[in-house]
């Protein structure tokens, strides 16, 4: 089993561990609502270091990440910031999703937990060609610091930089071999901070002392499903394309020359047939949870994520559904059929209600 | 862990079971079950009247994290729900053993109370 560099400081304060993908992580600490309305009202703090964190020497780093990765890199090249997106297999079907950060010349890349080694892999695979070298970077840790008075708190704490607060939204700096980015998985504000495993405690307490609340990974993921937020391997994995996905945004075909792993299947793909993802409120009492049926006037369909919204007070989901539905179907509950609106996924926007 | 009430008795499943001066049994779940499930949002309780054997499910928990099954630990018919919990679900966290329970019961057969854990059996089941 893999343990972060914090899990005795997890443990110090408290918190149930659980094992996430191979990894001892803390699920929380006190109470997952308090955590979470920590983040969406102050400010918490995230142990992310299961997340892999890859660098790249050498070679002809744009070319190749312009090949793996579905949304174009040339949107922040020399720009100091950061972009979202999905590697595809040949099929189009998603392999994971990921952020890539480029600023002083250089890339950084950070994917989920789970797919570490099947990335690692893939990334070697085409470098090749490209004469890049992939470079897992295991000596770093991952910090994420969100809410509206993040920022406001990190500079309190001096941790790092105050340069920090003129970062905008999905803007990085690199600090020596430190990365900081204006990003998250919160819907908040904040940042994330990669820094090397052997200073990321001393950066932890230093924040946590400036009233950063510790938060576990059962808050991170109450919180990243009312931002509308996708999580690999629940609501999408390799069996889904990105316009299933509610990802059609991430996929960049504007340059016709850029021939991305993925691409030529996603131009045959239908858009006005396939299923789409979408939000579902439950308008009854009770709770989504993957797997549940769902059924609209045209079609079915399933709940990928659901959960309790400490924010809404009421159970919300991401459903992937037949199209051709309207604002309403209905989901099976234990034999039950209860009410469910339609909705954007994002169920919130900076933090507040969506209307 | 808190100190369990020593008039209760267990089933391994976190569920108590309290008998009262009136012959009537409480049931509900352990201060332990509420600490694994963490934050309690919703809870289905059985209908009065309902017949229920031991050991069968009775009731739905479910915290942010995920749904369980709640057992009775007798057989016997259902006489009152604690219908304050489908508003405040939360009162399971606070109070497991006083104001969370979740129903009343008439046993039909309390011998079924010997092949219950006492609250020191139980307590160490919940080491393991």
């Amino acid at each position: 089993m893999n343990r972060t560099s914090l899990y005795k400081s997890h443990l110090k304060l408290g918190a149930k561990i659980i094992n996430f993908s191979g990894w001892e992580m803390p699920i929380s600490y006190s109470s997952l609502i308090k955590e979470h309305n920590a983040v969406r009202n102050s400010a918490g703090i995230f142990d992310v270091s299961h997340m892999a964190i890859f660098d790249f020497k050498g070679g002809d780093q744009a070319g190749f990440l312009k090949k793996i990765f579905a949304n174009d890199i040339d949107k922040i090249k020399n720009k100091n910031k950061a972009i979202y997106g999905v590697l595809l297999n040949e099929d189009g079907g998603i392999l994971d999703d990921l952020i890539i950060y480029h600023a002083d010349n250089r890339f950084r890349l950070i994917s989920n937990c789970s797919t570490r080694e099947q990335n690692t892999e893939w990334f070697k695979k085409h470098a090749i060609q490209f004469n890049v070298e992939v470079i897992q970077r295991d000596d770093m840790g991952i910090l994420a610091i969100q809410g509206p008075k993040a920022i406001k708190r990190v500079l309190n704490s001096k941790i790092i930089t105050s340069k920090v607060k003129n970062l905008k939204s999905f803007e990085c700096m690199f600090e020596e071999d430190h990365l900081y980015a204006r990003t998250g998985y919160t819907g908040e504000d904040g940042l994330e901070l990669v820094v090397p495993n052997k200073i990321i405690e001393s950066l932890w307490m230093g924040a946590i002392e400036k009233n950063c609340i510790p938060v576990g990974l059962g808050a991170r993921d109450t919180l990243r499903l009312e931002a509308g937020l996708n999580l690999y391997g629940n609501d999408m994995t390799a069996d889904n394309h990105p316009f299933e996905s509610n990802l059609s945004w991430t996929i960049d075909m504007n340059n016709d020359k850029r021939n991305f792993i993925g691409k030529q299947a996603l131009l045959r793909v239908d858009k006005t047939k396939c299923k789409k993802l979408i939000g579902v409120v439950l308008k009854d009492r009770g709770v989504l949870r993957p797997g549940y049926k769902v059924t609209h006037n045209n079609g079915k369909g399933i709940i990928l994520s659901g959960t309790y919204s400490p924010t809404l007070q009421s159970s919300i989901g991401l459903a992937r559904v037949d199209q051709g539905y309207k604002n309403n179907g209905e989901v099976v509950i234990r034999n039950k059929p209860l009410k469910l609106s339609f909705v954007s996924p994002r169920f919130l926007r900076q933090g507040k209600i969506s209307s | 862990m808190s100190d369990i009430p020593g008039d209760l008795k267990f089933l391994s499943s976190h569920e108590w079971v309290r008998i009262e001066a009136d012959g009537s049994a409480t049931v509900g779940i352990s201060d332990h079950a509420q600490d694994l499930l963490g934050d309690i949002v919703f809870i289905e309780l059985p209908e009065i009247g309902q017949e229920i054997d031991a050991e069968s499910d009775a009731a739905i928990v479910e915290s942010v994290k995920a749904a369980s099954d709640v057992y009775s630990p007798l057989s016997g018919k259902i006489t009152e729900a604690n219908s304050m919990l489908e508003e405040q679900p939360e009162t399971v966290n606070s109070s497991p053993f006083e104001d969370g329970w979740f129903f009343k019961m008439t046993p039909s057969d309390l011998g079924e109370l010997e092949s219950l854990l006492s609250p020191e059996d139980y307590n160490e089941t919940c080491q393991d």
